[in-house]
């Protein structure tokens, strides 16, 4: 065997092994988007009952309405910008797609002369940060995939203890967020979110019927008046990270899922090109020796010798 | 009346109910059906919702929110532990861990155990 036929097989043979492991890759990303959506559905029920509860409380203004969380500060000077990212890579843009995004929204900030403060969530925010020598000092990782309730807890407490504290002393006056949202299979879009101080407008809408509205001066509260907001209002801030950690994580198997299915794809393309160029040597080859049987034959023909 | 029982994670219970009752911060509290609508903060203690033609259902749930609608009545906590979940001995060595003790957090501590003592039908 030639050997330019040598190599294209070896070739042939590793780019197969390659769609082998990209090929699983993509199955066991499939089957982890549906058990991340099956997660999604069942945190539904808490989020929705809890973001009700807020929406009543805030709409009217049924409580005291100068409760620091839902105040927007006078001269904010810092910024708290959270970031959900994956641990692990292999998902095409999925994990720069934040990034980007919020290097966009620190210029934003910075033009509003706002100072921002990273709060990083998943390893790949954490290495990009640290690479560039900023602050990583809010950083939480090692859960992207499968983040659980208490993983949002503890998220929610660092970011609240920073806006209790205030700009001012060093802690912070409004909370962004930046994660990626789960529309479909197909869709996924990277979303920006203001948590706090909380915007009664921002509350997510239920999609069905919301007249309940209507009974909000009728509500009794125990405790009265600002104690329920102090209760209420750290639970629905944990509630949204722990929502969006939620879909982030079936956006990642999902942006998995599509680079190794386009991985697979490109390696399919591949191992078509390369058979081909096997096929040709290998003919370019038998050609060859046929060519050196005739041109002997005919060179004995010549002299005239016969067996 | 419909009742829902959520954890963040997970809908615990949802059902028909006879009645509801909770512990809020203001004290002890029973929801019959057609009850004024009401937003309750809860203690650490253990919810109890009595089912039509079934046992109770009893809970311990920390850090937690009763709501009564017109729709019904949620009770919302970020822990939800039922009864039958608890475990007895490990709360009772909780409890003992905990109980005389003047930091903040083992005084939470000693709270949610008593709680679930309370929710598994244990006397504290």
């Amino acid at each position: 065997m030639g050997a330019q036929l040598r190599e294209y097989r070896r070739r042939i043979k590793s780019v197969q092994s390659t769609k082998k492991i990209t090929r699983a890759m993509e199955l066991i990303a499939a089957s982890r988007i549906v058990k991340a959506q099956q997660r999604i559905a069942a945190s539904r029920p808490y989020s929705e009952a809890i973001t009700g509860v807020v929406r009543t409380v805030t709409a009217e203004g049924v409580v005291n309405e100068d409760h620091p969380l839902t105040t927007p500060r006078e001269n904010p000077s810092r910024a708290a910008l959270v970031l959900i990212t994956s641990d692990r890579g292999l998902a095409g843009g999925y994990s720069a797609n934040i990034l980007r995004a919020g290097e966009q929204r620190i210029a934003k900030l910075k033009e509003d002369g706002l100072e921002t403060v990273p709060f990083l969530i998943g390893r790949k925010a954490v290495s990009f940060y640290r690479f560039r020598g900023r602050d990583t000092s809010n950083a939480w990782s090692g859960f992207s995939e499968q983040p659980s309730y208490d993983d949002a807890r503890a998220v929610g407490e660092a970011l609240l203890e920073q806006f209790v504290k205030g700009g001012d002393d060093g802690g912070v006056d409004e909370i962004h967020l930046i994660y990626t949202r789960f529309e479909s299979m197909a869709t996924q879009k990277v979303q920006h979110v203001k948590l706090l101080p909380l915007d009664p407008d921002d509350v997510p809408a239920e999609s069905d019927d919301d007249d309940s509205g209507g009974a909000t001066g009728l509500i009794e509260f125990e405790p009265e008046g600002a104690g329920v907001l102090d209760a209420l209002l750290p639970r629905y801030l944990t509630a949204r990270i722990f929502a969006a950690m939620l879909d982030a994580a079936a956006s990642e198997q999902s942006a998995r899922r599509r680079a190794m299915k386009s991985a697979t794809d490109n390696a399919d393309e591949l191992i078509k090109q390369l058979t081909r160029d096997a096929n040709a040597a290998r003919q370019a080859e038998i050609t060859q020796e046929i060519m050196e049987i005739v041109g002997g034959a005919e060179a004995l023909a010549g002299t005239g010798s016969e067996l | 009346m419909q009742v829902q029982l959520v954890a963040p994670d997970r809908m615990v219970w949802s059902g028909e109910a006879e009645i509801v009752l909770a512990r809020t911060v203001d004290g002890e509290l029973g929801i019959l059906p057609r009850h004024a609508p009401l937003l309750g903060v809860l203690v650490e203690s253990p919810v109890t919702i009595r089912r039509e033609g079934e046992d109770d259902l009893v809970a311990a749930v920390h850090g937690g929110f009763l709501s009564v609608s017109e729709e019904g009545v949620s009770v919302l906590a970020e822990i939800v532990e039922l009864s039958d979940e608890i475990d007895v001995p490990r709360a009772r060595e909780a409890l003992e861990r905990s109980k005389d003790s003047e930091d903040d957090a083992d005084k939470a501590a000693a709270r949610r155990a008593t709680a679930r003592l309370k929710a598994a039908g244990e006397s504290v």
